[in-house]
């Protein structure tokens, strides 16, 4: 069973083979400001996340989200509320 | 942040484009001289980037349509739909689009974006889920704002992701609404809407199709994609845009649903704005007129389409997947994309740029989109100058340019008939073609 910890290390992860930088990501990192990733490519990953987590997410869900730990709490919520 | 912040932060994010050459959001022609031709700072300029695709803006008849219309009735309705803005001619342009679509009812809307925005948002309420393809133009995403639906979208034309989704909502009360395109302004790329419409009837969600480039363009009587890919009757609604191949303005939303005329009460954008002026409502049902009656027109624009998409690709430039009316060049960064479409214009060329975050994938993009009205030359110099900007700017190997150059020299293809050694040049019969239509339209 997927725990808030080990969902955030998957999202850390995946979004590590993202970025071309070396930059240590971690629950307080900018999705865009940080990351380089532009706002098209963050929309992209998150279609990587629905398929990694079996989860679909809603625009309203992400739309407040700036940092890899509110994607965390969001992408947790979701699964939580489909199983 | 202030508003002074606001303005430094787009003057940052865009000052150092338009320091490369021209400002492609304040272009301004001096003159339009027809479909395919303009004047630029006192320049000669090709179209190739108007999304005029039948070349209808200067059709004589739909010409004397408008002129007859401001005649009779004057300039501007200046009022909704709603108020004193409907006029008999508005209710003919909904019988007569309900009628090209063979569909029991159509509304008009002002222009295309807000023929999305109220549909969209009027039928996609409160504990509904809107599934948009995540291509989607950006009225579709504004729509998704405006409405008080859930918003998912799904991977680019790719019903497997659609019907994932839609089965993890089966047990969720709400109209499930799935919004696509007939073609896609970025890349010209169609839906694969036989798939898509399969999927909608396994999960019992209703389809709205935007068929604003794939009107005019596509299926037997120019009626779209839902016709070419024979799912018209499964279709539930169908948006589109007079500003393309209709040459004027405005939009619509047409469907067999006896639901849609309820839409006039509650959609905001068809309420609150002011309905279009005679002259374009007659413009408007003259196109479709014209359009069932030159089928020809449609001919004449896939066979351009052919000629551009085929050159641009025998140079080396990286195209986007299909043929298509719309040919997108796919451009390694911004800071290029701008320099060439720059480059082209200096060399009287008009084309549209498309850049991140207006882009899929976050790709840069020089977008043409054909016409019908193009002559064969107007095509073959935009090519001649795509092969010289694009061997300047080292996005093309320069012997694929030199070919072409060679190629240009020799004069036309020729061909051998049986048995007689005098080679004939292959005919370019388009191009008279094309001359007479212009004139008559």
């Amino acid at each position: 069973m997927a725990t808030k910890a080990s969902v955030e290390g998957d999202i850390i992860r995946l979004l590590g083979e993202k970025i071309e930088s070396d930059l240590t990501l971690t629950a307080d990192t900018n999705i865009v400001a940080d990351t380089g990733l532009d706002s098209v490519s963050v929309m992209d990953f998150v279609f990587e996340l629905e398929d990694e987590f079996g989860i679909t997410v809603p625009l309203d869900r992400i739309s407040d989200v700036k940092t890899v730990g509110q994607l965390t709490d969001a992408i947790y919520g979701l699964m939580e509320e489909t199983t | 942040m202030s508003l002074e912040d606001k303005v430094q932060k787009i003057q940052e994010s865009f000052g150092a484009l338009k320091a490369l050459g021209r400002d492609p959001t304040s272009l301004e022609f001096d003159r339009v001289t027809s479909p395919t031709e303009a004047e630029l700072d006192g320049k000669k300029m090709i179209l190739l980037g108007t999304n005029n695709y039948l070349g209808l803006t200067f059709d004589e008849s739909c010409v004397a349509a408008a002129k007859g219309a401001i005649d009779q009735y004057g300039t501007g309705t200046t009022g909704s739909r709603i108020a004193n803005g409907t006029y008999g001619l508005h209710k003919q342009l909904e019988q007569r689009v309900a009628d090209f679509y063979g569909k029991r009812s159509a509304m008009v809307y002002s222009t295309g974006y807000t023929a999305n925005l109220g549909s969209i948002a009027a039928l996609a309420q409160s504990g509904d889920q809107l599934l948009i393809d995540a291509d989607s133009h950006a009225s579709i995403y504004d729509a998704c704002r405006m409405s008080d639906a859930e918003v998912i979208r799904f991977r680019h034309n790719d019903p497997d992701n659609l019907a994932k989704k839609l089965e993890r909502l089966q047990d969720r009360p709400g109209d499930k609404i799935v919004v696509t395109e007939g073609i896609y302004s970025m890349l010209g790329d169609s839906a694969p809407l036989k798939e898509i419409v399969a999927v909608k009837k396994e999960y019992g969600a209703y389809l709205m199709v935007d068929e604003a480039h794939s009107l005019g363009v596509m299926g037997a009587k120019g009626r779209g994609l839902c016709e070419q890919d024979d799912v018209e009757a499964d279709c539930d609604f169908i948006v589109g845009t007079f500003s393309k191949s209709i040459g004027t303005v405005g939009g619509f939303c047409v469907s067999d649903h006896p639901g849609l005329d309820a839409l006039r009460s509650i959609s905001r954008p068809y309420m609150f704005t002011a309905s279009l002026p005679p002259a374009v409502i007659a413009a408007a049902q003259q196109s479709f007129d014209q359009i069932d009656a030159n089928p020809q027109l449609r001919d004449r624009l896939w066979r351009n389409a052919r000629i551009l998409f085929d050159g641009l690709e025998a140079l080396g430039f990286k195209l986007g997947p299909e043929v298509s009316p719309v040919v997108a060049i796919m451009l390694p960064g911004k800071e290029v994309a701008v320099r060439f479409w720059n480059a082209l214009m200096e060399a009287g060329v008009y084309t549209n740029i498309a850049i991140p975050p207006s882009t899929p994938n976050a790709l840069s993009l020089l977008r043409s989109s054909i016409s019908a009205a193009h002559t064969r030359d107007q095509i073959a110099t935009a090519l001649d100058v795509f092969a010289q900007v694009g061997a300047d700017l080292d996005l093309i190997p320069a012997n694929k340019a030199d070919r072409r150059r060679l190629a240009e020299a020799q004069g036309p293809l020729r061909i051998v008939t049986g048995g007689n050694t005098q080679a004939k040049p292959v005919q370019a019969p388009v191009q008279e073609e094309q001359r007479s239509s212009a004139a008559k339209g």
